[in-house]
């Protein structure tokens, strides 16, 4: 195995394995903890793959800002939320099972493809973040769907505060 | 050189992961963290078929950032409904939010 490979090795296995302790840790601050674990090695799979800019992001708004979030609810509702108990309801084999079919399928679908053990191309002379920030501003490309987004954004923003706002 | 097959794979056990999360757990905020594995796994894939298929064009980074907006959207609305729903009936379990069983 060249280098390459090692760290692509060593950076998937801490993803997946703190995905598992996220679905499967019974104190759910622990589970909360390892899904930031998982962030952060998915953002380090973005600079591997020559995206920089995804993994700045990557880290801002997911390390930085939704499992700010996720924390700050669990501490809202504590109570409930640390008790060690019973964490999965009684059918668990049955989605256990399910997604070990689709990964399975998916794995099959993914051997059967062609071309996907071929090497990358050589990245364009010009900076990929330029490229980004270009297509997402320009009309004729993306201009249209970032401004909705960004709609959509400020429209959850108002309505989380008033779903969770206290109305009293 | 990694072969754009282990991203692949990588992101479709990443995405099984999040769908036992999501399906499994009774845990309200649990199944919103599923939610947010799936949608990485999504990324992984966008951003890996952006590099091995199509580097000059940027489709698949502008789609990865949508996904990150629409993420950071459905987290807060989410987490938002989950705070009211403590506010309310006092649980976060989601078998226990059954205000609309007839």
């Amino acid at each position: 195995m060249t280098i390459a490979q090692v760290i692509f090795v060593v950076i998937s296995a801490v993803v997946l394995v703190s995905a598992v302790l996220v679905v499967v840790s019974r104190n759910i601050v622990h589970a909360a903890l390892w899904l930031i674990l998982s962030l952060f090695g998915v953002a380090a799979l973005f600079a591997v793959l020559e995206a920089g800019f995804m993994a700045v992001v990557q880290v801002v708004i997911y390390v930085g800002a939704i499992a700010t979030l996720i924390i700050f609810a669990i501490m809202l509702t504590r109570r409930e939320m640390r008790e060690p108990g019973q964490q999965t309801h009684r059918w668990w084999p049955l989605p256990a099972l399910l997604a070990m079919a689709l990964f399975a399928g998916l794995a099959w679908l993914l051997g059967s493809l062609p071309g996907t053990g071929a090497a990358p191309p050589a990245l364009a002379g010009e900076d990929p973040v330029l490229l980004l920030g270009q297509a997402l501003l320009s009309p004729e490309q993306y201009m249209l769907p970032f401004e909705v987004a960004s709609v959509l954004l400020l429209a959850a923003l108002v309505g989380a505060i008033v779903i969770a706002g206290d109305s009293r | 050189m990694v072969p754009l097959s282990w991203y692949l794979i990588v992101a479709a056990a990443l995405f099984c992961l999040g769908l036992y999360g999501v399906l499994a757990r009774r845990n309200s905020v649990a199944i919103l963290m599923g939610i947010e594995l799936m949608l990485n796994a999504v990324n992984l894939n966008l951003v890996a078929f952006w590099r091995y298929l199509e580097p000059a064009r940027m489709s698949g980074q502008v789609f990865a950032v949508m996904v990150f907006a629409v993420a950071a959207a459905e987290a807060a609305v989410g987490l938002a409904l989950i705070i009211s729903l403590y506010r309310l009936k006092r649980t976060v379990v989601a078998d226990e939010a059954d205000l609309l069983r007839g």
